[in-house]
């Protein structure tokens, strides 16, 4: 019984947590002596095959369909979840993002199986297939399996699973299959996309965060001036979000987005046991912040104690010196 | 318009998580409240029944005391409340979904809204579930919602930026933070509130069996995460520390 790996795009590129899935579903494949397959659904996306075969798929289910331009809850969800029924995998493997979560629910509901979100660890116990997941934002985590149920179903937060090498020359054989949306019932009126050249909250490898500290919108310039040096995004807390000095788009936090970048630089942020809740998980965390006696120093594997109006530009004129060598 | 508002009763956000003998989750003098996303989902039914007419009925899956968060709801302005209490030992979002369903078949309904997700096990898939089993369309993470015409118009988050979603209604719509900014109860709210409908109900009532809701999910332990060791404050002027932190991530974190 195959696993499966849902493979996730955007704008013609595939999502970097479908590739990080592609990695750990090879190696629990090899494990199992089965197939790694990959779901790949759209319009025009049969390009896309080329690099799931690179990252480790042995086949490509190739679902096109003029209907399926947009991921659609119901076109997708019919076409995931029959393609589950005529081929019953051992598990499909889908990556936490909005249409992860959105597609998961409703195939595992249709295929009568058991769904674990938001898991930070994946491996095999026993010869089942274990999880990690957080709950209660990152406070708690819980092991869980799927005992019984087929497929197992299970999403996984980006940026936790690690991103194996692309083999050039390693190809998938690509399976064509006749995509039947049906009656799709949320029409798509209208997409609105942010122009951003910044990676997204949850897939950035460092976050460039602000918070009550940040005193008002137009300071958080300087926050992304810092980004911009680094390839990182910019997030918020919850203090920030609630002043309305930014989007909560940018929220990290128990009330707002889960991340677990390489590095999180947090700037003006006390350190609420909710925030810690949504950035702890990062593997190194820099805070900069006036007051000695802020929660989140106490998590910081570095901090300055000081004004962050003084720091941040310093800094930022340090890792563009560092990044012209 | 008569609407549904599937809600929960979790822990508190600044609840500090603590694991007890049996290692389970410890759930003693923990301060509990509704989900702040099903607050939204309130909040919103409420305007909407404020505007067109109509009737919100707030329903939960939990124990006895989860009648706290529905008579919450009440107060707030809430016509009926329905608490669902199955006292089974283990239960999964299946399980949920399946009970909240069945019961919800039973009534009226134009619109179902809940939140995006519960903020105890954040798993953001129970109100989804329900659709399905309904038969119903669903819009996840709505930050805007205009119901007319026997449709409704959601704005929902996507990577990257939003979307505006049209859907024929009966629907199910969950609530992300941003949809609204929810009401505290008056006085005078839940004072009414003692006297309004609640309706209590087991399994048996919904002609449910246990073994067709026994859960798909088994969990083998619960742990805490490793506390993270504070580590160094770098010393000096912030310009000068801004340097040595620049030097510190690039040469000992090798992040840089």
């Amino acid at each position: 019984m195959a696993i499966w790996i849902y493979a996730e795009h955007k704008d013609g590129q595939l999502k970097k947590v479908t590739l990080e899935l592609l990695s750990a579903g090879r190696r629990l494949a090899d494990q199992l002596n089965e197939e790694l397959a990959a779901v790949l659904i759209g319009r025009d996306v049969a390009a896309l095959a080329g690099p799931l075969g690179e990252y480790g798929a042995d086949k490509v289910y190739l679902a096109e369909n003029d209907a399926l331009e947009n991921y659609t809850t119901d076109g997708y969800t019919a076409v995931l979840a029959a393609l589950a029924k005529e081929h019953r995998p051992m598990a499909i493997l889908l990556g936490c993002t909005v249409q992860g979560r959105d597609l998961a629910a409703q195939v595992a509901q249709r295929l009568q199986t058991g769904l674990l979100t938001d898991c930070t660890g994946l491996e095999l116990e026993n010869g089942q297939l274990t999880f990690t997941r957080p709950i209660y934002a990152g406070k708690a985590f819980v092991k869980a399996v799927i005992p019984e149920a087929r497929p197992v179903m299970a999403t996984i937060r980006p940026n936790v699973l690690g991103l194996g090498q692309p083999q050039a020359g390693r190809s998938a054989e690509t399976v064509k299959v006749a995509a039947q949306p049906g009656d799709i019932r949320q029409v798509i009126k209208d997409i609105v996309r942010q122009v951003s050249t910044r990676p997204e909250l949850t897939e950035a490898d460092i976050i460039v965060s602000g918070g009550r500290g940040m005193k008002g919108p137009e300071n958080f310039k300087i926050l992304e001036d810092l980004a911009d040096v680094l390839g990182a995004a910019v997030g918020a807390s919850r203090a920030a979000v609630d002043a309305g000095w930014v989007p909560q788009s940018m929220q990290v936090g128990q009330t707002g987005k889960t991340v677990s970048p390489v590095l999180y630089i947090a700037c003006g942020i006390s350190g609420a046991i909710q925030h810690l809740a949504g950035m702890g998980s990062s593997k190194c965390i820099v805070a900069i912040n006036k007051d000695p006696e802020a929660n989140i120093f106490k998590v910081a594997d570095y901090g300055i104690v000081g004004d962050l109006f003084e720091v941040v530009p310093v800094l930022t004129e340090e890792f563009k010196k560092m990044m012209e060598k | 318009m008569k609407i549904v508002v599937c809600l929960k009763q979790t822990f508190d956000t600044e609840a500090k998580i603590t694991i007890n003998a049996d290692g389970k989750i410890n759930d003693q003098g923990v301060s509990l409240i509704m989900n702040p996303y099903d607050e939204f989902a309130v909040e919103e039914a409420l305007r909407i029944k404020e505007k067109d007419g109509g009737e919100v009925t707030v329903i939960s899956v939990g124990g006895a005391k989860a009648q706290d968060a529905l008579r919450q709801a009440l107060a707030m302005g809430a016509d009926n409340a329905v608490l669902i209490t199955p006292e089974l030992e283990v239960m999964d979002e299946y399980a949920t979904a399946t009970i909240l369903a069945k019961a919800i078949e039973g009534m009226e309904y134009d619109l179902i809204l809940g939140g995006f997700r519960a903020i105890d096990d954040g798993s953001a898939q129970v109100a989804g579930r329900v659709a399905e089993i309904l038969g119903l369309p669903v819009v996840n993470v709505v930050t805007k919602l205009e119901v007319a015409d026997g449709k409704a118009l959601a704005t929902r988050e996507i990577e990257g930026g939003s979307e505006v979603v049209e859907v024929p209604l009966p629907a199910v719509i969950t609530a992300q933070k941003g949809l609204n900014e929810p009401r505290y109860p008056s006085m005078k709210g839940i004072m009414k509130a003692k006297k309004k409908p609640m309706d209590k109900k087991g399994l048996a009532d919904l002609g449910l069996e246990p073994a067709a809701v026994a859960a798909k999910v088994t969990a083998l332990s619960y742990f805490l995460p490793a506390p993270r060791a504070a580590g160094k404050i770098i010393p000096g002027e912030p310009a000068e520390a801004a340097v040595a932190l620049a030097r510190a991530l690039r040469e000992e974190a090798k992040i840089i």
